[in-house]
């Protein structure tokens, strides 16, 4: 038994920075050395810092090393005969305060985390089906099989109190639930009308489970990090949710774009029918369950429910109004469907080792166990997070994210992807569950949170979401696709520095009608980002409609470059940067910007020497009288 | 006869079990502002401007909802208002309005929203207005495909699909690009459409209309000459010419569809080149005469024929064109005259 164990991170992050060649590198290296029966190398998913990546590290002590390049792997190698640690430079460094933190434990983006579903992701090798039996693999499926009926799992379920991780929120007990109710009517239904043997005893299924994997969310990669890092435990999910409800085929739907997701699916599903734990009759029981990856598109429309099942049979996937019947009872081919997130599934297995309490135990009174999401935008730490529900949004941002980085000021936190809404400062302190992100206008959504700060304009913002939501808008409710057009249009407008005085009143009409009027969560939701940008930021938008300012100045053309006289040494730097000759000046004269020549492209500020710093940025638009008076 | 009684409006309201309140409204002549809606086909919800209120259960769109026995249904409040004007503004912002010049001018399902709703100028000043400039595919002969007045509705790809059984058409793309499709946007004649015009009956706007744009002055109730399966249709005429032709809904025959034949195929009827009286051939080329004329002729070469070489050297080739019954009469005529030769022309 090797002693020590270097886990080389393989998520997609790090892969893209090198992270295979890494692996590659480091094994030889140790085996050069001779530590080959001391130390084992092992490849792993996602570890959820990917901003530090590539990551190695070295357990069981968790020493934690850094955007690892193939050139330190000799070091790391001969740090592990020595016994000593790897050099310092490869260590965490606290962007804040500067420190030096050896151990992934000590650093604060993990340490205020509760990695649940996340615990074995970039602990395990998600390729081999031994790493995860040894950290406790299909115990929950074989203890469901041998001890449970179908009623208990659920009922297990049911009192965790675990609600969807796709966006929505939904118990995920009460749907299995009904989705058991559903399958075993029309079980009995086919029966009585002897639909269900086909020909050659050929059987078609009762009911179907289903995996959402779509996540369409620009920036989210929870699920594809937990498809890539720890893809068994989905499949467990599955495979007892099959079990609780009576289905006895699974669909894993996953969008093309994540091909190491659905390569190590594919070895995952492999391994898992060789071992018994998917086929026929699994563990010795007479339960038969089998998975297919099935491959999306990628429309981000296709992650709801009802669009998913039809683009799962083929056809284009466009989401079904109400009335009609829940994909519980009549989803893919017509029956009764349970559709999950990748990360419920993933849930379950702890929910039916540990306990429905113990998971209850955790959270809030209405939102039970932890949230994940992808901690991304202006603060120091970004990556993937795992925190307990109920937990504030200033925590995230303060504790696990470090804070915002180079002195700036915190400005906004948009919570649940592209469709989400942007919370100010003042509410910083809302407890992170379902429900105080939907009443303070945001929501769970899948996951992703944005930080931004004092430099992010938020009308632009809100232009930036609605620009995506707009585009992957399936087109058949009027309100959502054209409605989400002519807000796009009023923003344009505004950040143009057209915007008209009605133009804030028309956004929340629009919006609001928007969110009433269309059939499916994205133009229910759409609106969101510029609605609540309205609310908490108005004077933000007041200041480029009535001012034609742009107070964070990022909007072109509501913003000014000037020279200051009193600092500008007249070095002509800034004269020879300017692509459009906007600048006027010689030796010893002080520099002037023509401002109807500027076309505000930032170059002069970023030439001038530091030493100087002659050249400022400033909302609003200057004219070359007021400038040179 | 009503199975179910219901309120609309506090008006009280007959209507058979599994109608939707949308078509129990309309069949009592109660206009609920609809887009998306036709009777023929199974309803698709994605206007939204049919929305109504059930009294205590909320809002809901009404060409989807089934009637329930007393419930009590309004069809405009002040939320529903709001949400409806500002959809119905939405499309006239992205519509092509210039109705005087447009073949469905009056005949329109999209100027009758307008004409409910009323119009507010200021309003729909604040709107940018999005129409597109997409090309129209006039690759049909008998019919036009223009995008720019789509109201994506989903009506004709309804129709191709449950009604045609065809699918030629679907909805394409995402966002503001999305539109009706042929199968990799190809014109509709590379399409497996087979020019039937289900479609373009029904679809609401000029999005699809048929070429030649102007009106009859009166119809005709009468039977579609093409084929044996009768079809009932109503020509459109204005003096002797032929300008449009419409499936009879109230026939058993076709409920109201027509295949491609039946729906364009009338221009021959003013056609210079169609036949009008029989033609006999005399010394190399033919001659106008009488029917008697020709009756007589053929009588004549019959009898020559069947005296010469036998009954069995005549044979006769019916048409596809004629009734059933006028099939069976012609093989009596010929077995008559003693021969079994007898032909049809869809065996050519
Ligand atoms: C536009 C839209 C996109 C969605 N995308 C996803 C997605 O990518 N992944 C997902 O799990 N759920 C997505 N959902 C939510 C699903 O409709 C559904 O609620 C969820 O998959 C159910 O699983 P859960 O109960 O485990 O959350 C989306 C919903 C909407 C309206
Ligand atoms: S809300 Fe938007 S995405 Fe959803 S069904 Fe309507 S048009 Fe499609
Ligand atoms: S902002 Fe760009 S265009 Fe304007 S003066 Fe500076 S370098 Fe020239
Ligand atoms: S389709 Fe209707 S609304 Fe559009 S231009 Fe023609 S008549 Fe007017
Ligand atoms: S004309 Fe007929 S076949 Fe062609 S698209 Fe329309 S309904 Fe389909
Ligand atoms: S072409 Fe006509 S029927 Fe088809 S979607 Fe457009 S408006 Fe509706
Ligand atoms: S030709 Fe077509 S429209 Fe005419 S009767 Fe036959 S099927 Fe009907
Ligand atoms: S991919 Fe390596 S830490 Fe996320
Ligand atoms: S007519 Fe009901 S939604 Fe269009």
């Amino acid at each position: 038994m090797p002693d020590k164990t270097v886990l080389v991170c393989q998520g997609t992050g790090c892969v893209s920075a090198g992270a295979e060649q890494i692996h590659i590198s480091l094994e030889r290296e140790i085996a050069e050395l001779g530590l080959g029966g001391d130390v084992q190398v092992k490849r792993t998913g996602c570890h959820g810092f990917c901003q530090q990546g590539p990551l190695a590290v070295v357990e069981p002590e968790g020493i934690f090393c850094t955007r690892v390049k193939v050139e330190d792997t000799p070091d790391i190698a001969q740090s592990l005969l020595s016994q000593k640690k790897p050099p310092e430079r490869l260590f965490y460094r606290d962007p804040l305060t500067g420190k030096v933190i050896p151990h992934y434990r000590d650093i604060t983006f993990y340490s205020r985390q509760q990695r649940t579903v996340l615990k074995n992701c970039g602990y395990i090798d998600p390729e081999e089906i031994d790493d995860y039996l040894a950290v406790g693999g299909y115990e929950a499926l074989r203890k469901t099989l041998l001890e449970m009926s179908p009623e208990q799992v659920i009922d297990t379920v049911k009192r965790s109190g675990l609600r969807g991780l796709g966006g929505g929120g939904f118990p995920t007990g009460r749907k299995w639930e009904s989705c058991r109710r559903a399958s075993q009517e029309s079980r009995v239904e086919s029966r009585e009308s002897g639909r269900k043997t086909l020909g050659s005893g050929l059987q078609t299924p009762d009911s179907y489970v289903v995996c959402n994997a779509d996540e369409g969310d620009p920036g989210a990669f929870q699920d594809r990090s937990v498809l890539e890092g720890d893809p068994h435990s989905v499949l467990e999910g599955m495979i007892i949710a099959g079990y609780a409800v009576g289905a006895r085929v699974g669909y894993i739907y996953v969008r093309a774009e994540y091909p190491l997701a659905v390569k190590r699916l594919e070895i995952a599903i492999a391994q898992a029918r060789e071992k018994g734990f998917l086929g026929k009759n699994i563990l010795g029981n007479d339960f038969d369950f089998d998975i297919e990856i099935f491959q999306g598109a990628g429309a981000f429309v296709c992650g709801e429910s009802t669009a998913l099942v039809l683009s799962l049979e083929g056809k284009r996937g466009m989401p079904k109004p109400l009335p009609r019947p829940r994909t519980t009872q009549v989803g893919l081919w017509d029956k009764p469907t349970l559709l999950n997130n990748v990360k419920t599934f993933a849930s379950i297995r702890w929910i039916i080792t540990r306990g429905a309490d113990w998971f209850a135990g955790r959270g809030t009174k209405k939102s039970k166990g932890t949230a994940i999401f992808s901690l991304t935008g202006k603060t120091a730490n970004c990556g993937l997070i795992e925190v307990p529900m109920g937990i504030s949004l200033r925590e995230i941002v303060f504790d696990i994210g470090g804070g915002i980085p180079g002195g700036k000021a915190f400005k906004a936190v948009q919570t649940g992807g592209p469709s989400g809404g942007c919370l100010p400062a003042e509410l910083l302190d809302t407890p992170v569950d379902f429900d105080s992100l939907t009443d303070a206008g945001a929501m769970m959504g899948s996951g992703g949170m944005v930080v931004v700060d004092e430099d992010t304009c938020m009308v632009d913002l809100a232009r930036y979401f609605l620009d995506f939501t707009q585009k992957e808008s399936c087109g058949q409710c009027s309100l959502c696709v054209l409605g989400t057009l002519q807000m796009l249009n009023i923003l344009n407008s505004i950040t143009c520095g057209r915007g008209r005085p009605e133009d804030i009143d028309l956004l929340i009409e629009l919006g609001e009608a928007i969110k009433m009027g269309s059939i499916c969560g994205l133009g229910q939701t759409a609106p969101n980002p510029v609605l609540t940008t309205v609310r908490y930021f108005r004077e933000e938008y007041e200041a480029h409609i009535y001012e034609r300012k742009c107070p964070a100045r990022v909007c072109k053309d509501l913003i000014s470059y000037r020279i200051l006289p009193d600092k500008c040494k007249a070095c002509m730097i800034c004269l020879r940067g300017c692509p459009v000759e906007a600048i006027t000046g010689g030796k010893k004269q002080i520099h002037m910007i023509d401002q109807d020549k500027c076309t505000r492209c930032g170059v002069c500020l970023d030439v001038c020497p530091e030493r100087f710093s002659a050249v400022e940025c400033i909302p609003g638009r200057l004219d070359n009288t007021l400038h040179s008076a | 006869m009503g199975e179910i009684t219901f309120f609309i409006d506090g008006l009280k309201i007959e209507a058979n079990e599994g109608d939707t309140i949308l078509r129990a409204a309309l069949e009592q002549g109660i206009y609920i502002p609809h887009l998306c809606y036709h009777p023929d086909l199974k309803p698709f919800g994605g206007c939204r401007l049919c929305t109504i209120e059930i009294e205590g259960r909320g809002l809901t769109i009404s060409c989807k909802t089934p009637v329930e026995e007393g419930v009590r249904v309004i069809t405009e409040n002040p939320q529903i208002n709001k949400a409806r004007r500002i959809a119905a503004e939405l499309i006239i912002a992205n519509h092509y309005s210039e109705c005087l010049q447009c073949a469905r001018n009056t005949d329109c399902r999209l100027q009758d929203i307008a004409t409910y709703i009323g119009i507010e100028e200021g309003r729909l000043q604040r709107l940018k207005r999005t129409v597109r400039d997409l090309p129209i595919d006039d690759s049909n002969p008998f019919f036009y495909r223009d995008p720019n007045k789509c109201v994506l509705c989903g009506i004709c790809v309804r129709t191709c699909e449950e009604i045609n059984g065809v699918g030629a058409i679907d909805f394409a793309f995402r966002g503001f690009a999305t539109k009706i499709s042929t199968l990799k946007d190809k014109p509709i004649t590379e399409s497996t459409c087979e020019s039937c015009g289900e479609c373009v009956d029904r679809c609401p706007t000029a999005a699809l209309a048929r070429k030649g744009s102007e009106r009859p002055a009166r119809e005709v109730k009468t039977i579609c000459p093409y084929c044996g399966a009768g079809c009932g249709i109503y020509l459109g005429v204005r003096g002797d010419r032929v300008l449009s032709a419409r499936g009879d809904r109230q026939n058993p025959v076709n409920n109201g569809q027509l295949c491609v034949k039946g729906r364009f195929g009338y221009d021959f009827v003013n056609h210079p080149d169609r036949l009008t009286t029989p033609l006999i051939k005399r010394n190399g080329t033919f001659v106008e005469a009488s029917w008697d004329e020709a009756l007589d002729l053929v009588v004549a070469k019959f009898k020559e024929a069947r005296e010469e070489y036998g009954p069995e050297a005549l044979g006769g080739l019916s048409s596809a064109r004629v009734t059933n019954e006028d099939n069976y009469l012609f093989q009596k005529l010929l077995r008559s005259l003693g021969t079994n030769s007898i032909d049809h022309c869809a065996r050519l």
